[in-house]
């Protein structure tokens, strides 16, 4: 199911890379050097501190928007996914199959990110919550990009999509500041979204900070959930 | 005939798309190896019944057996029998047409050992070697739409559906399709096409469907249909430039006819698929 997909990367590998650092980098040198000079957040170094959220962020647009373009394009322009469900395949082999693009790329740009931050500070671990963590977010959000693509009626509402959900979640889910500065309010509501636990769970596996469980379950949930909606719209035809 | 005999069988089969009826219990039976046409005007509920033939769209009501698999029980073993050509080039633009292929055969479980096999036939076949790494979009439009067929064949289904084949193709590739569709028919494949084009259908179809309103409104063999009517038209054109049908059984009686009218201009000539679909729904196929 996902060998095009895979192809379509191998053939533009080098332009798809390019573009997914450049935002991250732009970041980091923004907010990181920029702004973040002499600055401490949650104890340590604004510039350790922000790394990890733009490996999260990074997680959300990487995985998002290559799943989403790319089967936006093949439903709504090259009209190529009716002939996969013309196949003789599961739902389910469809549901991940069509996530798998934004998984592995999502993964691959994270990995950059994080390989030039330990050259940046040495506060970073690479460790085992942090890999799973990434692995999870990465999936979550492929799943994410795929259910706002089977749901598009046009072109256009991708991009009403991007504008509403993803653009205000990069800049207020724990990414660049701590949620815990924010008001009470705005916590609970920033906790309703699945970006503030990647942030949180990415952050403390690359810190070597306790591991937020319940933010790894909450997770393990909207992934569920993103592929339950999936499921749903396919096995009914609903795309 | 028995069911066995049958390799599609709708009955009373409904799809609503909201309050809008695009089909209103259709019944149709399609015999194994023959090619079967549905023809009707655009809105008239033709691709609407190849989706849901071909497994993509979801039906409301009635009872769809494929290839003796029922859809709403065993949609996955119809899937085997099935390929499908849609009215508009559905291949991954991104890929080459080899990738197209692969892509497809994997999609479609082909083992791999019989995976390569498959396609070098295929490319033999269809003297497909100088495309092979090009991508969609750079071949013409009747090499995309034969892409589009090599690709929905791959798995050698037994009923291949196309809908609306040689919309946008000119007239040299028209016919080169239709020998395409005619050698596919002659290795057993049993087709299914979609047209509103009247030539397409008497050229292609051993029968034909007339579907109009989301109904089938008749269904038989080409030259039976427009002889219900009556072998022989007379279209007896007044000054004013307009036109009336008059349908007789023989030659001598329409010429006898032809011969009493004193005004206008009149001509003879065997009547057709689109008199009979004018005489059925008062208007022309392509309106």
């Amino acid at each position: 199911m996902a060998w095009g997909d895979l192809r379509f990367m191998r053939h533009n590998f080098v332009s798809i890379m390019a573009m997914t650092l450049v935002s991250p980098v732009l970041y980091l040198i923004a907010f990181g050097y920029g702004m973040g000079q002499g600055v401490e957040m949650d104890g340590v170094p604004y510039i350790a501190f922000i790394i990890p959220g733009i490996v999260a962020l990074s997680s959300l647009n990487a995985s998002f928007s290559s799943t989403a373009t790319r089967l936006n394009v093949q439903r709504l322009y090259y009209r190529s996914f009716d002939e996969m469900m013309i196949c003789p395949l599961r739902t389910s082999s469809i549901v991940i199959g069509k996530a798998i693009l934004g998984f592995i790329r999502g993964l691959i740009s994270c990995l950059l990110i994080f390989l030039l931050g330990l050259l940046l500070t040495d506060k970073l671990i690479f460790s085992l919550p942090f890999i799973a963590c990434l692995m999870l977010s990465c999936l979550t959000f492929a799943l994410l990009g795929e259910m706002a693509a089977l749901l598009a009626k046009t072109h256009q509402s991708m991009a009403v999509f991007n504008t509403f959900v993803i653009l205000p979640m990069t800049f207020l889910c724990g990414t660049f500041f701590s949620v815990s500065i924010l008001p009470d309010i705005f916590q609970k509501l920033l906790y309703l979204i699945p970006l503030t636990h990647a942030s949180e769970c990415i952050r403390a596996g690359a810190l070597g900070w306790n591991f937020p469980l319940l933010s790894f379950i909450v997770m393990i949930m909207f992934c569920l959930l993103f592929y339950a909606i999936n499921y749903y719209l396919v096995k009914t035809k609903k795309v | 005939m028995s069911d066995e005999d049958y390799i599609i069988i709708a009955e009373n089969l409904v799809k609503r798309y909201d309050q809008k009826v695009a089909l209103n219990g259709i019944d149709l039976k399609v015999k194994r190896g023959e090619i079967y046409g549905f023809l009707g005007p655009n809105g008239a509920g033709k691709t609407t019944a190849v989706r849901i033939l071909s497994t993509l769209t979801d039906f409301d009501g009635g009872t769809v057996i494929i290839n003796g698999h029922n859809l709403k029980k065993n949609i996955m073993k119809a899937k085997v029998s099935v390929g499908v050509i849609q009215q508009h080039i559905s291949l991954d633009k991104d890929l080459t047409v080899m990738e197209n292929m692969r892509h497809r055969a994997l999609m479609h479980q082909i083992p791999k050992n019989k995976r390569e096999e498959r396609i070098a036939e295929l490319i033999e076949y269809f003297s497909l070697d100088e495309y092979l790494d090009s991508k969609i979009d750079s071949l013409s439009g009747g090499w995309k739409k034969r892409v589009s067929i090599i690709c929905a064949i791959i798995h050698s289904p037994e009923i291949i559906f196309l809908d609306e084949p040689t919309v946008g193709l000119d007239i040299k590739a028209r016919r080169l399709l239709w020998e395409l569709i005619r050698l596919l028919n002659k290795d057993g494949t049993t087709v299914f096409l979609t047209t509103h084009y009247i030539e397409e259908a008497q050229a292609l179809c051993d029968r034909v469907g007339i579907i109009d309103n989301g109904k089938i409104i008749a269904d038989g063999t080409p030259s039976d249909l427009s002889e219900s009517l009556g072998k022989f038209t007379v279209v007896a054109t007044d000054p004013d430039g307009k036109s009336v049908y008059k349908y007789f059984p023989d030659r001598a009686s329409a010429s006898e006819y032809g011969n009493s009218m004193t005004n206008g201009e009149i001509l003879i000539r065997r009547t057709n698929l689109e008199d009979c679909f004018v005489e059925l729904t008062g208007r022309t196929v392509k309106n």
